[in-house]
């Protein structure tokens, strides 16, 4: 559990970041609140020649709430992002979410930005995202691009990001309606057995809008607008709710782990959505 | 007399002796972040040592080439079997009478094990060169079920011991058969099973875990060239042991090793043993004339140093159709991994597991346990047990709540019916044991009233009800567990570990100022015994605790004493420690009648002083007599005031208790929470019942983790899956239950304060409360038996295969 021999650098500014990632190419990666990266480097699973610190880099902090939209920069820790009552107010499905996530200790330090990029298919806030309709923003040295949660991830660990890209904040529109994020795990600290994220809307008692995406369900968050529009114009009664719940589990692919064999993850996966929906409808 | 002198209540008071919730003295430099663990130890030019570790689980060793890792700036050494060999330290006995690799020779028989130790001036240059270490490995059949181990044309583990059809323990009747270990009266068992009006059998596996204390395995070795002392400061459950082994293995003259155990975090039996990298460690001082430190890392802990339980327990019992027990009959299948390092006294390789007849009085029975060899970590120690208890509880407490099934009966009335009679003690059990003493029917009545047993029945009726009209989808289980432990090891006539007979002892010594240090031959991994064995000291010779130093774990200083685990530590050196204080007690009598100018025998002891019967205000307090002791010229006695004592116990002593588990399950997801847990304990004397209190706390806590999730996986080729704590269950807080503790006093007759030992009876008596309560969840439809650990898709699939998911 010692990592092999690597240079630590701290920019102050986002530029000195990204030029750094030009001048090391591979060997250089970015490190936010490195609960991700700093136990696959003690493992020696990743061999990082340059780790690029952005804890000093002040355009990556700010949490701002404006003209219907949200903007999170990527270096805010997920302690922030639960204490901003603004956010609350205006997403509160990521409060909701962000408490689920480890414990306070590792919320703490643990970054929205990091949580997003790393491509890790357990990590919490990419379903999340998706489920909300989220932009990331990279730059890199050739510029700045906006790209939408929803076809940003690629594969385990693989990302619309380019290796000299930092992805810079997250951009949101302000959620109403209903919401729900249900997820099991086994203990404090674990990735999710299965997790769902819910979004509604309600005019005449009907589900008006829908959106859905689970978590740790395939090797890429999923978003599920099959599962989504299964919702939209029912009543969101016990018919509905078991066809999006097919469709969901038309649109994932667990793998057996410690936490389960395949079976079981697709039947408590259409379980918690079943719960996340049902929440959620109860708040729309 | 006035008013500022203390009532007698408050002389007692003041002594913070036995029975005496007084706060723990450790806990100021713990909470502090101020204790001094082996890693804290830095010495001036010390090296660091890490092992290449085998990432096969069986397989041959062709070649290793460390010829790049020597290269490697700051690498001072790399030692294999080949350098051990001359020295004959590339085996050492384990302490189950088997032997096992120091470093790989010739082949590997775990994932994990020592295959090359490198040895570096940091531990990051270490780490590096175990990268640079090239082994050429020659992958072989792996065997990681003990049934499949035992197939005629399994594949042969132990290579070492081709054609040696004998053991430490008798014949081996298979090239991967460890030993048979019997006991009891096999066939007037199988008569009174054939005869018997009920039978229930059933296979009762409790899964291979883990002690995992939050403090890794590790020691830092420096050998003096100049003075030929070799120190050894090390995380170990038993220095003394550890001092008599590294002495009997290196040849270096007993009085020349020192070894000293530290503060530790946690042993719970992880500690016990002699591990690979204790002996690297040491030679590597030898070799280099420097200190070298090894401390373990989680995953090398987890992996590779020793794991507890994995025994398959095939059980029968037998009983009237009224539920009178007959007849008890079990034969283990016990997976000991590559080498057996069993940590049990020498003369019991199953342990004390035929305690397995648990607090029922049952008239015969029978125990065979096999000890099988597999492609895993070695170990089989006891996690916070004495010895195998911890699977004869489970055992007995599955196999009366499966006969409660087969009868019809509630298993709180079937084990009310069967318990050993109050009356019976002291009682014989078939199995061999002597149980001192013991009320569980006073127990176990109090336990149903506190957790209203009748009101749980009736709601738990009312959910069956309304699971099956569509109601609810969660069920609600009642676990109960009446446990009867067998601890302190023990009498020296049966117990031993390596020939050296199991007693403890205690020194004391009084200052001339009335204060106190005594060293006991125990060591505290957590238990607190620098707080309790002050209070034992306190109320035995008059001394306030606060004034009583205890110091363990310095072999250069210590009586000798075979260390602490199996809850010895109390019933053995509590004993000695009780007994000692009495010697120092006798002798201050006879200076206080000298200093009082009468007979002694017109002297009575009255909690901190003696004074003269029938005249109270003639008195000498014992710091009066501390203080005479060195400075007055007694004709006839000798000055000072210490003494020592080596107890040597004649009996075990036998803790038990009644717990109650009350869970709520989630048929969909497997999912539960436990919604109350009620452990009441009867450990005898209550020394300090704060002590206690978080003794069962954190015991239970275990016990929790064993049974809802806690375990050590292997995949079919032998790979651990659960080599970090993401994998391996170690509840925080957050998911700890609640717990509410109880108590019932019965005395140990032979203990000369009459404890018992609590340390060990909540992970004994929770592990079953947990796991029945799963199973009465589920008692309903039709469930008998499902292993542990009860995580959420084991749980799920119990709903699943009862067809309850629809």
């Amino acid at each position: 559990m010692i990592p092999s021999a690597f240079e630590y650098h701290r920019p102050g500014d986002l530029a000195s970041a990204i030029g750094l990632l030009t001048d090391h190419g591979d060997e250089a990666r970015v490190i936010a609140g490195g609960h991700s990266l700093i136990p696959m480097m003690k493992l020696r699973m990743a061999a990082v020649g340059h780790l690029v610190d952005l804890q000093a880099v002040a355009e990556l902090k700010g949490i701002t709430v404006e003209g219907g939209r949200v903007t999170i920069g990527a270096m805010v820790t997920q302690a922030e992002l639960i204490g901003h009552e603004g956010l609350a107010r205006a997403v509160p499905l990521l409060r909701e979410a962000a408490l689920q996530i480890a414990d306070p200790q590792v919320r703490y330090v643990g970054t929205v930005g990091g949580n997003v990029a790393n491509g890790d298919p357990g990590n919490d806030m990419p379903g999340l995202m998706q489920c909300l309709g989220a932009s990331f923003t990279l730059v890199g040295p050739g510029g700045t691009r906006e790209v939408a949660a929803r076809g940003f991830y690629h594969g385990l660990y693989a990302t619309e990001r380019a290796d000299d890209e930092i992805l810079t904040r997250i951009t949101l529109p302000v959620a109403a309606g209903g919401y729900a994020y249900e997820k099991q795990k086994r203990k404090i600290g674990d990735y999710a057995t299965a997790a769902a994220a819910v979004l509604l809307t309600k005019s005449g008692g009907k589900v008006a809008s829908a959106s859905i995406a689970t978590t740790n369900l395939s090797d890429v968050p999923v978003w599920s607008e099959a599962a989504a529009a299964a919702l939209v114009g029912s009543d969101c009664g016990a018919a509905a709710v078991k066809a999006a719940v097919a469709a969901m589990l038309g649109d994932i692919d667990p793998q057996k782990d410690n936490r389960g064999p395949i079976e079981f993850k697709r039947h408590v996966a259409g379980v918690i959505l079943g719960r996340a929906i049902a929440r959620a409808w109860a708040r729309a | 007399m006035n008013d500022l002198t203390p009532t007698r209540e408050e002389r007692i008071a003041n002594l913070k002796g036995m029975g005496t919730s007084r706060k723990r003295v450790e806990d100021v430099r713990f909470t502090q972040g101020k204790g001094n663990y082996v890693d804290d130890i830095k010495l001036q030019g010390m090296l660091f040592g890490d092992f290449v570790r085998s990432p096969y689980a069986h397989a041959r060793v062709k070649s290793i080439n460390a010829d790049a890792a020597r290269a490697l700036p700051g690498v001072v050494a790399v030692l294999t079997a080949a350098d051990l060999a001359p020295l004959n330290l590339h085996w050492m006995p384990t302490l189950a009478g088997d032997k096992q690799m120091v470093l790989a020779d010739g082949k590997v028989l775990f994932q994990g094990q020592e295959v090359a130790f490198v040895v570096a001036t940091d531990r990051y240059i270490a780490a590096d060169a175990i990268e640079l270490v090239e082994v050429d490995y020659e992958e072989l059949p792996v065997v990681v079920d003990p049934f499949a181990a035992m197939e005629p044309d399994a594949p042969v583990l132990r290579e070492d011991l081709n054609g040696i059809m004998s053991g430490a323990h008798g014949p081996r009747r298979h090239h991967n058969h460890i030993f048979l270990w019997e006991t009891g009266d096999k066939a007037a068992t199988e008569e009174a099973l054939g005869a018997a009006e009920v039978v229930a059998e059933e296979m009762v596996y409790y899964h291979r875990t883990h002690p995992c204390p939050l403090e890794t395995c590790g020691c830092v070795a420096s050998m003096d060239k100049v003075n030929g002392k070799l120190t050894v400061w090390g995380t170990f459950q038993a220095p003394h042991v550890v001092r008599t082994v590294a002495s009997l293995l290196s040849g270096i003259e007993e009085h020349n090793i020192r070894v000293v155990s530290p503060d530790i975090g946690g042993g719970f039996g992880n500690k016990v043993g002699v591990y690979p990298g204790y002996v690297c460690s040491i030679v590597a001082s030898i070799v280099t004339g420097k200190p070298v430190k090894w401390v373990e890392d989680r995953m090398d802990n987890l992996m590779a140093t020793a794991f507890a339980r994995d025994y398959w327990m095939k059980g029968r019992i037998s009983a009237t159709k009224e539920g009178k027990i007959t007849a008890l009959r079990c034969h283990v299948t016990a997976d000991h991994g590559a080498f057996d390092a069993c940590a049990d006294p020498t003369k019991f390789p199953a342990g004390f597991f035929h305690i397995c007849t648990g607090s029922y009085d049952i008239p015969v029975a029978y125990v065979g346990v096999d000890g099988v060899y597999t492609n895993k970590a070695p170990g089989g120690v006891a996690y916070r047990c004495s010895f195998r208890v911890t699977e004869a509880a489970y055992f007995i407490e599955r196999m009366i709540e499966v006969l409660a099934i087969e009868l019809g009966m509630d298993a709180a009335e079937l084990r009310r019916i069967n318990f050993i009679r109050k009356e019976q003690f002291p009682y014989q059990s078939a199995l061999g044991w002597e149980y001192d003493s013991g009320d569980y029917h006073t127990a176990w009545d109090k336990a149903l009233a506190a957790v209203d047993y009748k009101g749980l029945r009736e709601e738990q009726a009312q959910r069956i009800a309304d699971f099956k009209a569509g109601r609810t989808r969660k069920l609600l289980g009642i676990g109960l567990t009446h446990f009867t432990e067998i601890v302190g090891a023990g009498p020296v006539k049966n117990c031993d570990i390596l020939g050296m007979g199991m007693f403890d002892s205690c020194e004391i010594r009084i200052h001339p100022t009335g204060s106190a240090i005594a060293r006991l031959g125990t060591i505290s991994q957590g238990q607190g015994h620098a707080t309790t064995f002050a209070q034992i000291i306190a109320s035995e010779i008059g001394l306030s605790a606060d004034s009583i130093t205890v110091e363990e774990g310095d072999t250069d200083t210590a009586p000798y004493g075979l260390g602490t685990y199996g809850s010895r530590s109390t019933p053995v050196a509590g004993a000695a420690t009780a007994l000692c204080g009495r010697k120092i007690r006798a002798k201050a009598q006879m200076i206080a009648a000298w200093l009082l100018e009468v007979h002694e025998g017109d002297l009575e002891w009255d909690v901190d002083r003696f004074q003269v019967k029938g005249a109270p205000e003639r008195f000498k307090t014992m710091k009066e007599i501390a203080y005479a002791a060195y400075n007055q010229a007694i004709p006839g006695i000798e000055p000072g005031l210490e003494a020592v004592s080596y107890y040597d116990p004649p009996n075990m002593t036998y803790p038990f208790g009644a717990y109650i588990a009350v869970m709520e399950i989630d048929v969909d997801t497997g999912e539960h929470e436990v919604r109350q847990f009620y452990a009441l304990d009867d450990c005898g004397t209550r020394i300090n019942p704060m002590v206690i209190e978080g003794q069962v706390h954190g015991g239970a806590t275990e016990g929790y983790a064993i049974a809802m999730g806690q375990e050590i996986a292997y995949d079919e080729i032998g790979n651990v899956k659960t080599g970090t704590l993401m994998d391996f269950f170690l509840p925080t807080a957050w998911e700890t239950p609640h717990y509410t503790t109880d108590h019932t006093e019965t005395p140990s007759p032979h203990h000369p304060i009459g404890a018992k030992g609590v340390g060990e009876s909540p992970n004994v008596g929770s592990v079953p409360a947990f796991s029945n309560a799963v199973h009465d969840a589920f008692r309903a439809f039709g469930l008998r038996q499902s292993h542990m650990p009860h995580d959420h898709w084991r749980i799920w699939k119990i709903a699943r295969d009862l067809g309850l998911h629809g």
